[in-house]
């Protein structure tokens, strides 16, 4: 077991109070696995992420354990935590491309990086290179500023840059989102090629889209509200969903092929609820069709089905 | 009703405009009514140019565009504009950037009163008011004397199209309106733009997601960088698409129900057939399209 | 707050508070905490009422010679008397009066200028904006001191107005410059485009849209503007062209110099003048630095 996350709380501290943007986030990740994290915006998928790595100055951690190859995650210990970032625990965040350093050469911002965690560059630079060759890149981009290189490429940087000491965990925060399709095409490929060498041991890929998801990961787990709505492998969410929320969410999406003349597609009425104070119960129980009195108790992530989870108390049994 | 005659723009890039950037070049095509186009492509495909020149706010170059009979180009002054604008709306990418964040979101509403009814009681702008927003299937009582970023990005965008539809609207110009929005909510507004094609309106969709432009459109429009690449009615494009690009583009989306593997085995097992693409000389900027099948266009093919 | 994740949720949820009252309540909760807000509106503010209330309990001009001669401060002439017998007390507020006027008129007619200008190089773009970019750069290069020493001292300006009107006039480009650049992004903007899609006129797209969403920019520019403006007056004054006949603070310190008060060691003649524009001119940038904390969240310490 990689990672196990037990009944995580992180609120974010507001003017107005804290917004439970983790309330209660259960999961573990096998080696080798590549967890899909999805859900729409404000349903505390990055909150997740960060909480995983660290902890900015509004984030407060409340409760919950992180374990990683079976060690505790000192997340609330800016100085335990460093010697594990980038060593152990890599991050690749929404906006990678834009938090290049414009005045840094590439290969230079990658030294400097390496330097601050205490690797000497020259022990890695023919891994360097040959990595940089696998994702399609000439070695030469080293020499060249993050202006002069477009989207895809810097995402594969970043992404080459991340992994390159190895880390047990990725976390890949909307990581193709802002890329054109064909290139997103090729930096996911990318990533799970990286996963099957063995550069990554697990990766979380955080992302809303849930179309890119089932294309290169292998279990889904699907967020609502501060809370995990349904984990299992990717196929079983994308074509056996269980939990109202899921099954809502995937009815919604438009395919290819699919028209407004044949059949209309439905959205999921209704908004999720505010984090500040969150509401008791189920927390999708406002928006779900099926919901009846029992759902004014929170119903727990239970095992329904090997290696598949959901809350809800109409699939718990 | 719309139509677009080797539309062409250029911008002049870098100091003293020594460069020059095509970002749209030698499109041609029309909207009629109660249909829905949906403009497909990637970044700098010159797709939301196309989209802000209907609407306007920026010029061709090169080229017509003309609404109804009248160039729309050759508008000129405030007048010809403002009634052009009675009939041509647009909606775009980010519902919370199109709300002035420091006024209440009804204020998109006031400003077409003042601008177009400056006559109306109260009474009866209230019940037209009222009429638009059923329309767009909102409750009033929630959406009404909000501040946008209390309201979502879903109950924003279809505000804006409410705001259209205020006037006499005869062509909406949708750019890339649902790519902010979460998928549980998307969805509505598609659907809400498939009732306002059955009213007759004529609908320009812009959108970088073939998923989505393939749910609502009549035709299809791929764009690639500035020209159009493959043009038709919509099944025929994503069921037989003939140009390279976007055979290349429709094994890049990712799928819900089929994986990049079984789409590319899929496409190995049968083989597309070839067309002919329409060639260009160097230095040529026109982009002919050829007919390959009826209605259905392809264009050049550019490195 | 509103970037919290979960925060719009929250917003639709919760319908009773307006943001406009939520915003304006934030910022007075950050202006009543910001220490170097506080002090420089109260100096700021002080000043400005001594300039107001003062001259209306001197009962004498300020140039009369009324009193005993290089008198110290004393509980008659508070701040004693010049070489000459004149109350330095009744200089005092009266310059202050003109000074804040002279601010006033020098940096609000540069604030309209710059802002107009400004406004519409950023809006409209293309050929307007080379143009109106060519005069303000032309405008900024002059050498404002240089040009003005000419001009008063040749146009034998010999007024307040008019003073200001020449201040006003040589220095608008920089905040010109600043809201071009703020004008520029903003124009960009989904709702700006909306707004000409509503088929509202270019003027009322610069004052209801734009404008209103760089409300604190400006407010610090006119803040500049007017230290600025003070601080030319003041020099000009220095120098011997200032307003004759009239009373200011640079027009103080410039006598306390001719008639040798330094090396008299009649202290209280030219420290009040010297103080007092210090203390204005810094507490304004003071009151700057403040207002930049309370409206840029980035720069507040929570």
């Amino acid at each position: 077991m990689t990672l196990r996350v037990k009944d995580l709380k992180v609120y974010y501290q507001t003017l107005r109070g804290d917004v439970h943007a983790l309330d209660g986030v259960s999961f573990d990740l096998a080696d080798g696995e590549i967890m899909g994290l999805a859900g729409e915006s404000g349903c505390g998928k990055t909150t997740l992420g960060k909480s995983l790595i660290r902890l900015d100055g509004r984030m407060r951690h409340v409760g919950g354990t992180i374990e990683l190859n079976g060690a505790e995650v000192p997340i609330t210990d800016e100085r335990a935590m460093n010697p594990l970032r980038y060593h152990e625990i890599s991050l690749i965040p929404q906006y990678a491309m834009s938090a290049l350093n414009p005045t840094r050469k590439i290969g230079r911002m990658i030294n400097e990086l390496l330097r601050a965690r205490g690797v000497r560059p020259s022990k890695v630079a023919d891994e360097l290179r040959r990595r940089l060759e696998l994702v399609g890149l000439d070695p030469d981009v080293l020499n060249r500023f993050p202006i002069e290189l477009s989207g895809g490429m810097k995402q594969r940087v970043v992404m080459v840059m991340a992994t390159l000491l190895d880390p047990s965990l990725l976390i890949a925060d909307e990581a193709t989102s802002a890329l054109d399709v064909s290139t997103q095409r090729s930096v996911a490929e990318s990533m799970v090629e990286f996963r099957d060498r063995g550069f990554v041991k697990s990766m979380i890929f955080v992302t809303h889209d849930i179309s890119l998801v089932y294309q290169m990961a292998d279990t889904v787990m699907v967020m609502y509200a501060g809370q995990v709505a349904e984990k299992g492998p990717a196929s079983t969410i994308i074509n056996d969903p269980q939990h109202p929320y899921t099954k809502m969410l995937i009815g919604a999406l438009p395919e290819v092929g699919s028209t407004t003349t044949e059949a209309r597609l439905e959205g999921i009425p209704g908004t999720p609820p505010g984090l500040l104070k969150p509401p008791t119960g189920c927390r999708f129980k406002e928006r779900c069709p099926i919901a009846s009195e029992e759902c004014d108790e929170t119903p727990p992530l239970v095992e329904i089905d090997t290696g598949h989870w959901a809350a809800c108390w109409k699939t718990g049994r | 009703m719309l139509e677009l005659s080797h539309v062409h723009k250029v911008y002049r890039v870098g100091a003293f405009g020594a460069g020059t950037m095509r970002a749209v070049r030698d499109v041609s095509l029309v909207v009629r009514p109660g249909e829905v186009v949906s403009l497909i492509g990637e970044s700098g495909s010159g797709k939301s140019t196309l989209g802000k020149m209907v609407l306007g706010l920026t010029k061709p170059t090169q080229g017509t565009i003309t609404f109804e009979g009248n160039d729309v180009t050759r508008l000129r002054g405030f007048g010809a504009k403002k009634e052009y604008y009675r009939h041509v709306q647009g909606v775009f990418q980010d519902p919370f950037s199109s709300f002035n964040p420091i006024f209440k979101a009804d204020r998109v509403f006031e400003m077409i009163r003042t601008s177009y009814f400056p006559a109306i009681s109260d009474a009866a702008w209230r019940a037209k008011v009222l009429d638009v927003v059923g329309t767009v299937r909102l409750d009033p009582d929630n959406v009404l004397n909000k501040y946008p970023h209390q309201l979502s990005g879903g109950q924003l965008q279809r505000l804006l199209i409410a705001r259209a539809l205020l006037l006499d609207i005869r062509l909406l110009v949708a750019d890339e309106i649902i790519s902010m929005l979460d998928a549980s909510t998307r969805i509505d507004v598609l659907n809400l733009l498939a009732d306002l094609k059955e009213r007759g309106l004529g609908i320009l969709f812009v959108t970088h997601d073939l998923s989505l432009g393939n749910y609502v459109s009549d035709r299809s429009v791929i764009l690639r960088k500035g020209a159009i690449a493959e043009m038709g009615p919509t099944r025929r494009v994503f069921e037989n698409p003939l140009h390279p690009y976007s055979r290349h583009l429709l094994s890049c989306v990712p799928q819900l129900h089929r994986t990049w593997a079984e789409v590319d085995a899929e496409l190995a097992a049968n083989p597309p057939e070839d067309v002919e693409l329409p060639t260009v000389a160097e230095g040529d900027d026109s982009a002919p399209l050829v007919e390959a099948e009826e209605g259905h266009f392809v264009g050049i093919d550019q490195r | 707050m509103s970037n919290v994740a979960g925060a719009p949720g929250a917003d639709a949820a919760t319908p009773a508070e307006p943001v406009a009252e939520r915003g304006r309540s934030e910022i007075l909760h950050f202006a009543g905490r910001n220490p170097k807000l506080l002090i420089g509106a109260g100096v700021v503010l002080t000043l400005l009422l001594t300039g107001l209330i003062g001259p209306l309990f001197v009962d004498h001009g300020p140039n009369e010679y009324i009193g005993p001669k290089n008198q110290p401060p004393s509980g008659e002439y508070w701040l004693g008397t010049t070489s000459f017998g004149q109350d330095i007390w009744a200089q005092f507020v009266y310059g202050l009066r003109s000074t804040f006027m002279i601010g006033a008129l020098g940096g609000g007619i540069a604030f309209l200028l710059g802002t107009t200008i400004g406004f519409l190089a950023g809006y409209k773009g293309g050929i307007v904006d080379e143009i109106l970019n060519l005069i303000t750069n032309v405008v900024l290069v002059l050498p404002t001191l240089v040009v003005l020493i000419v001009a008063v001292s040749y146009l034998q300006v010999e007024g307040l107005l008019v003073q200001g009107l020449f201040i006003g006039l040589t220095s608008w480009p920089w905040a010109a410059r600043a809201v071009r650049s703020q004008a520029l992004t903003l124009a960009n903007r989904d709702y700006v485009d909306l707004a000409r899609l509503s088929g509202r006129r270019t003027w009322r797209i610069i004052t209801s849209e734009i404008a209103p969403n760089m409300s604190s920019y400006l407010m610090m520019s006119f803040i500049l503007l007017f230290g600025g403006a003070i601080l030319i007056a003041a020099g000009l004054d220095f120098i011997g062209l200032g307003p004759a006949g009239g009373v200011s603070l640079g027009l103080m310190l410039e006598s306390s110099m001719q008639w040798s008060a330094l090396q008299l060691g009649l202290w209280w003649w030219f420290i009040p003048p010297g103080a007092g524009i210090t203390a204005i001119v810094g507490s304004m940038y003071i009151l700057n630095v403040g207002l930049d904390e309370v409206f840029n969240p980035k720069l507040r310490e929570l």
